[in-house]
């Protein structure tokens, strides 16, 4: 089968949906590919790249369409495109079921296939098609690029001859793909990253990136996660609580970076127009949201806005403006779908309404809409997270009481029976030796690890303290005492100074 | 001739510095001097009580001390830091059987005219203190001989066991009365000695039950049991210093047997018991023979050259560095990369080796500086930075089933997570298990790169390509 690639028509467009890396592997799968001539001019792919790669290119778009058997595309079709597919022919391109559903409509028509890249399921095994993933990670780093492009000042702190220059403060509100990207270009050009989200499980992800996490105080358990790991829309007095957050950070960060989306409904105004008034002079916002109508009120969507000395950044086209590599992302995201769509990897693609995330990802075929589709089975993120299972470590039993109280009982009677008994010289010697017991026990646990060989081998030595009791033996008048002593009395010397003298040699060898 | 005052003065002076010794012992820094209060504090003792306390033959009690230190010096002069643990064990012999000499002639003393209460609590000390004495001494003569090889390092186990050192437990106890009732009528001989034969027997058997890599918590529990000895032998003959310092030597090694059990999430007495795990002991099949998938060998050129790329390399050492004497090239290989800047530290898990803190004096020996030689729990987390990490004849110790799988035997034990890193290579004889008889998970991860060979053959060859 033939795959075309035409050129983007939308006003502004830069990406290209394959590039010559992924047309080798497209090849791979037993595919032809043909683009259309200078359909990567803008991405920097330029048409002889493409032949290098093996691959055709087209004058004409019409043309294009009419050999190709699957066209892969970035942007919705729009103009004449919709009407050029046949019902022999498989598109595949981001779509935007929801908010073009007469272009739905009028693809359905034509009886051909179409699978929208913005319908992946989000599944862990889909991870590798999920073309918004690759294009949020982008759009989250161009957010930043953006922002020090309009801000007048250095992101990370400095100390020169000329004078101290203090990092810039960066608010990245909603961390989804997007926000953790912006998060982590921030931070590595180093500046001071805070971030919110309504998800409270996302917290850990933030910290993980070296960036603050914004408590809400909020006292209801509110968790803002809904289905697919996207957020949802919260609660008033939530949002209230919210506002007043960003109200308050507002007038201390230099840049808010806001990414809050929830899917099929318009961007929350989470910036409102006094909160961004209230900035200092020089601050940047980036919307990211734009597109879906801004989260901050000033936002122009696809132009920059200056309101009080506050730039807004309102661009509905970051990808775009990072057209190398987000095609490169997005013709991998392309290629593993149709890597899934080719089983004998012979060129010829199955479209196999079994598989998950061929399903939620086709929507129409055969003259027939087919979106929306069946909930996916499994939540990349269940809603409510499961708690994390136990380490294998032993749990602490809940001690009883019974067992420790018993013994403790049967000690204190021994010992009381004892007392009752024994002589006064005799519990004189039992005080010191519970004492020294004590004293041991205190002493010992101080002992560092690395030096208990020669803890035992001091210890030795130090047991060998028994040589008294031969002493006090050795001037006996008959002689089987005097000489059992006498051997006891060589032995223990033995140990003495072998004791001594191998704990010395020990503690010889331990250096800095 | 010294008066009893200043004698009882110079044992409490001793018994300080005692304290102090131990004390000492607390960092590297304060231990040589702490070693030197221990010295001292023996030899005050020594001569208060040659001078005090002993009134004839002195050339005799000369000779003996004199042949016995050349003996001590010379032992501790030639031997082996790997047979350090041998050392010990023999050295711990020693005191036991100076226990059960000084119990026997203290018991045949015909000049004691003790009655009553006084003469039966007398007796009972004697018999304990022979009885410690005489446990001491087999058991540390039988893990002498396991940690020399002359004797295998298998569990030996017996049908019964249980049964046996509960009838032997009985035997002693049934002696002991008759002990204390005939020795109020003069005798008594007769149960002492079989009491003896039957602690001998106990000790020997006890140790012969436990297996090689429980060695440390034998050993250290043999270190306890010498200071029971020694303190018994103290309230037998009335001497607080004996008292104090068993004492002492007694708690210090319940307190290291303690450490080493926690580091294997074992309890004392299933080490005691013998084997491994509470059943027959038998090298808990389950889960040992599967096939785990392959393993990933690697060349030593290969080793070199992810060293030489490496900026944190984590050197895990086990038994095997001190059966290869691998510890020499270990540092040569060391010094090599830290000269070129690779960040080289030491993980030692507490109970690697036969004996507590036995990898850390083969690593001193070899002249490790210790302040990059750390603990179990110092390291541990830090793992995910580790780039290479590299284990070296050590098996338990790494095995991950003992955080994940709740069936093995080993389940619960901490160990050094190397798998966490980057690169692990594991450096192997052969694919035998460990000593728990547990195949061992972390050979089969992704990033675990088998290195096949004597331990110092194969390092050798990797610092030649450094």
């Amino acid at each position: 089968m033939r795959i075309g690639v035409p050129k983007e028509i939308y006003e502004g467009e830069a990406r290209v949906a394959t590039t010559p890396d992924v047309v080798t592997q497209l090849i791979k799968l037993g595919f032809d590919v043909a683009v259309e001539s200078g359909a990567g001019e803008k991405a920097s792919y330029s048409d002889d790249a493409y032949r290098a790669a093996g691959c055709e290119v087209i004058d004409t778009a019409s043309d294009l369409w009419s050999k190709s058997d699957v066209v892969l595309k970035v942007r919705a079709p729009e103009g004449d495109e919709g009407a050029r597919l046949r019902a022999d022919q498989t598109l595949i391109s981001f779509l935007w079921p929801a908010q073009n559903p007469e272009l739905l409509k009028q693809l359905t028509e034509t009886g051909g296939t179409v699978m929208a890249m913005d319908s992946v399921p989000r599944i862990s095994r889909a991870q590798k098609v999920d073309a918004l993933s690759s294009m949020a990670n982008i759009a989250g780093y161009r957010a930043v690029v953006e922002a020090a492009q309009h801000f007048g000042r250095f992101f990370t702190g400095q100390i020169t001859a000329a004078g101290k220059v203090p990092p810039a403060k960066v608010l990245v509100i909603g961390a989804g793909v997007a926000g953790l990207a912006a998060i982590g270009a921030a931070k590595s050009m180093g500046a001071i990253v805070r971030s919110f989200d309504t998800r409270p499980e996302v917290k850990e992800q933030v910290e993980s990136m070296d960036a603050d996490f914004l408590m809400l105080d909020f006292e209801d358990d509110e968790d803002g996660a809904g289905e697919g790991g996207y957020a949802k829309t919260m609660s008033e007095e939530f949002i209230k609580a919210e506002m007043e957050l960003f109200a308050e950070q507002a007038k201390d960060v230099d840049i808010i970076i806001t990414t809050a989306l929830i899917p099929g409904k318009p961007a929350p105004k989470l910036i409102t127009a006094e909160t961004a008034r209230s900035m200092k002079d020089g601050s940047v916002i980036v919307d990211l949201a734009a597109e879906q109508g801004g989260n901050c009120e000033l936002t122009v969507p696809g132009e920059v806005a200056h309101v009080d000395g506050v730039t807004i950044i309102g661009y509905t086209d970051l990808p775009s403006r990072l057209a190398a590599q987000s095609s490169q992302l997005y013709g991998t995201n392309l290629r593993h779908l149709l890597t899934d769509l080719t089983p004998e990897k012979d060129g010829n693609i199955v479209v196999d309404m079994e598989d998950e995330v061929i399903r939620g990802t086709t929507v129409c075929k055969d003259g027939e809409t087919t979106w929306p589709p069946p909930a996916p089975k499994l939540s990349a993120a269940p809603p409510k997270a499961e708690p994390a299972p136990a380490p294998v470590v032993k749990k602490e039993e809940p001690r009883s009481f019974v067992g420790p109280a018993i013994g403790m009982a049967i000690a204190g009677i021994a010992l009381l029976g004892l007392g009752a008994v024994a002589p006064a010289s005799f519990m004189s010697h039992f005080t010191v030796f519970v004492l020294a017991c004590f004293v041991g026990y205190m002493v010992i646990w101080n002992v560092s690890a690395a030096l208990h060989t020669p803890l035992m081998s001091v210890t030795n030595a130090i047991s060998s303290i028994i040589v008294i009791g031969a002493l006090m033996q050795i001037s006996s008048t008959n002689s089987l005492t005097m000489w059992v002593a006498a051997v006891t009395i060589g032995i223990t010397s033995i140990n003495i100074a072998g004791g001594f003298a191998v704990t010395r040699r020990m503690l010889e060898m331990f250096r800095k | 001739m010294i008066n009893a005052g200043i004698v009882t003065v110079s044992y409490i002076i001793a018994t300080i510095l005692f304290i102090l010794a131990l004390g000492g012992l607390s960092n590297q820094e304060t231990a040589r001097r702490g070693n030197w209060y221990g010295i001292i504090g023996m030899a005050i003792a020594l001569i208060a009580t040659i001078l005090g306390v002993v009134t004839a033959q002195y050339t005799i009690l000369l000779v003996a001390l004199l042949i016995g230190g050349s003996i001590g010096l010379f032992a501790a002069r030639r031997v082996q830091m790997t047979q350090m643990p041998e050392l010990v064990a023999i050295l711990h012999s020693l005191v036991g059987v100076a226990a059960v000499a000084v119990g026997y002639v203290n018991f045949m003393d015909p000049t004691a005219h003790l009655v009553g209460v006084e003469l039966t609590i007398h007796d009972i000390e004697t018999y304990l203190g022979i009885l410690i004495g005489a446990v001491t001494f087999s058991g540390s003569v039988i893990a002498f001989g396991k940690l020399s090889g002359r004797i295998t390092g298998n569990p030996m186990i017996l049908p019964a066991r249980h049964w046996l050192n509960l009838g032997l437990l009985i035997g002693a106890i049934w002696f002991g009365r008759e002990f204390v009732l005939q020795s109020a009528a003069g005798a008594g001989m007769e149960p002492l000695i079989i009491m003896t034969v039957i602690a001998l027997l106990f000790g020997i058997h006890m140790v012969m039950a436990i297996g090689g890599a429980d060695m440390p918590v034998v050993v250290s529990m043999l270190n306890s049991y010498s200071g029971w000895a020694a303190s018994a032998t103290g309230f037998m003959l009335g001497n607080d210093l004996l008292i104090v310092t068993g004492a002492l030597v007694g708690s210090s090694g319940a307190i290291l047997s303690y450490i080493m059990c926690r580091a294997m999430n074992r309890k004392f007495l299933a080490v005691i018991a013998g084997g491994f795990g509470t059943g027959g002991g038998a090298p808990a099949a389950a889960g040992g023979g599967e096939d785990q998938g392959e393993v990933d060998p690697i060349e030593p050129l290969e080793t070199a050259e992810l060293f030489l790329n490496a900026k944190e390399v984590m050197i895990i050492p086990g038994y095997g560095m001190a059966v290869a004497q691998a510890q020499h090239t270990v540092f040569e290989i060391t010094k090599a990369l830290r000269a070129k800047g690779v960040n080289v530290r030491f993980g030692i898990h507490p109970v690697a080796g036969r004996m507590p803190g036995h990898m850390n004096v083969l690593l001193a020996e070899a002249k490790v500086p210790y302040d990059i030689v750390f603990e179990m729990d110092e390291i541990n987390e830090d793992f995910p930075k580790v780039d290479v990490s590299v284990v070296i004849g050590a098996n338990d110790i790494v095995n991950p089933s003992a955080l994940t799988d709740p069936d093995s035997p080993i389940a619960g034990m901490p160990v050094l997570e190397c798998w966490k890193g980057e690169v692990s290579i594991v450096l192997k004889r052969s694919m035998a298990t460990g000593y728990a008889g547990v195949q061992n998970p972390l050979f089969f991860e992704d990033n675990t790169r088998m290195l096949f060979g004597d331990a110092k053959t194969t390092l050798d060859e990797v610092l030649k390509n450094l």
